[in-house]
């Protein structure tokens, strides 16, 4: 019996040049045994759709330090959807203020994690966002 | 419609669901490499290998933007990174260096986990590029570290192999690895901006020379590969000497003279007869290997198992051999 691995996306886009963050989830996610795909930085969410529907994932990672989440979520999961990929789940790390955060769960996202949430309940809360919908 | 069908119409959803299936070696992933055969055997398949960090994925994005410029061919990329022998992870950041190939929908760029090939390169790797071949691809590039099984593993998959190397890893002979002529067709020094870059060269020309050019045979774990006697054609023009060229990957320089050389090679192949030699051996090796999986799981099947513990249980107590149990379970089976 093969076991499925989780395949997980992860890009930083906008124009800021951190991706700390990103690669510290990257390897979180690695030490879970799930294969990160990794893209790095500046991605405009073209790039992140694409590679998404090239990488067959079941999550993508994305990083936003920039505030631009409000105009680079909807962005991504429209082309999501575009590519038939609307199952695929989309996480969000980065300083997102409170009320966006209900916004953004409410267009879809899976996730929402500042810089406070331990590596461990990221990798948790995907495996299971990922299981329910298998 | 059947995805097999979607793929073959260039949907590059039905590529990528497809790509998986077959990387999980699930049903469907087998009932789709069946279906998808016939339409593969036209594509260049180009092994790009070599130690980490010598910039291999820098050289298969300018592969990639020469063959989109100067050919207009479709092109994918399959760059294998190891997982993690402990956690069966991985981080696959060979894309990191490939920005300058997205939305371009003629370049399709994948990435996978080596997982459980131990050291080799994993039997799916082998059929996942079947599936590019099906899907059209003119060139499939396919990146790996190179080390031990993995880069004869390659060598044997690709039509055209590159090694490549770098300056300042280390340039006496010693430090290129023993082998590395049986592999590669074409020798690259990348990072030919490095100091050193003479040193490398001198090296690699010096192991070239000592070399006997052969034909190569491809030995693999005792499997049974059949090469066949060189035809006419070949006894006129009977060898590839590897060359050696220097490219600066990150700055595009060389890169016209490598690709060149790579096509010079295709030429070579396709002219000499060894590009059928090598369908052929690698046709071989994935039906031989077919072949001994299937006969062995349905040979168990058939065996109780009361019968196979009994047995091993007898080659424990060195009752029996386990050379004899064999034989005795094989003739008592009727064929
Ligand atoms: N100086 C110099 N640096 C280069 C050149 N080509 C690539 N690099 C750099 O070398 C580093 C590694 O490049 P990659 O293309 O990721 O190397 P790789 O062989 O694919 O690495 P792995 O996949 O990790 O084994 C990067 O920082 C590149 O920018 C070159 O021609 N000259
Ligand atoms: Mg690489």
């Amino acid at each position: 019996m093969v076991e499925r691995k989780i395949r997980v996306l992860v890009a930083k886009p906008g124009l800021d040049g951190h991706d700390r963050g990103a690669k510290v989830v990257a390897r979180a996610l690695r030490d879970a045994g799930m294969e990160v795909i990794y893209t790095g930085l500046r991605q405009t969410p073209e790039m992140i759709a694409e590679a998404a529907l090239q990488e067959d994932v079941d999550v993508i990672g994305i990083s936003i330090l920039s505030g631009a989440h409000m105009a680079l979520v909807p962005r991504i999961l429209e082309l999501m959807k575009a590519n038939g990929q609307d199952d695929v789940l989309l996480f969000l790390g980065g300083i997102i203020p409170e009320d966006d955060i209900s916004q953004l769960k409410e267009m879809g996202v899976s996730g929402v994690y500042g810089p406070g949430a331990s590596t461990e309940d990221i990798v948790t809360q995907i495996r299971a966002d990922v299981l329910e919908r298998a | 419609m059947k995805l097999s069908q979607a793929l073959l119409n260039q949907n590059r959803l039905a590529l990528s669901r497809i790509l998986t299936q077959v990387e999980n070696n699930s049903e469907s992933g087998r009932s789709a490499l069946n279906e998808l055969f016939p339409h593969t055997g036209k594509a260049h398949l180009i092994g790009i290998t070599g130690a980490p960090g010598t910039g291999k994925s820098t050289l298969v994005n300018q592969l990639a933007l020469y063959y989109r410029k100067e050919k207009d061919y479709r092109i994918a990329i399959l760059a294998v990174d190891p997982s993690s022998p402990f956690t069966g992870g991985a981080v696959l950041g060979d894309r990191v260096r490939m920005r300058d190939l997205s939305g371009d929908p003629n370049i399709f760029i994948r990435s996978m986990a080596s997982r459980g090939s131990l050291g080799g390169l994993a039997q799916s790797t082998v059929a996942m590029v079947q599936v590019f071949d099906a899907a059209k691809f003119d060139v499939i590039l396919i990146e790996t570290v190179g080390a031990g099984q993995a880069e004869v593993d390659i060598a044997k998959l690709a039509h055209t192999t590159l090694v490549v190397e770098a300056p300042g890893l280390g340039d006496d002979i010693q430090a290129i690895k023993a082998g590395i002529m049986e592999i590669a067709d074409i020798l690259v020094i990348n990072k030919a901006d490095r100091p050193g870059v003479e040193n490398t060269e001198r090296a690699l020309k010096g192991m070239l020379e000592l070399a006997h050019p052969t034909r190569r045979v491809f030995q693999h774990h005792g499997q049974r590969m059949v090469v066949e006697a060189p035809s006419k054609a070949e006894e006129q023009n009977p060898i590839w000497i590897p060359e050696v060229k220097r490219t600066i990957a990150k700055d595009g320089e060389g890169i016209n003279e490598l690709c060149e050389t790579i096509e010079r090679h295709l030429t070579f192949l396709r002219e000499g007869g060894e590009w059928v030699t090598r369908e052929r051996t690698q046709l071989q090796s994935t039906f031989d290997s077919l072949l001994r999986e299937n006969l062995f799981t349905r040979f168990l099947d058939e065996l109780s198992p009361d019968a196979y513990e009994k047995t091993l249980s007898k080659i424990m107590k060195r009752e029996e051999s386990p050379w004899g149990a064999v034989e005795k379970i094989l003739n008592g089976r009727k064929v």
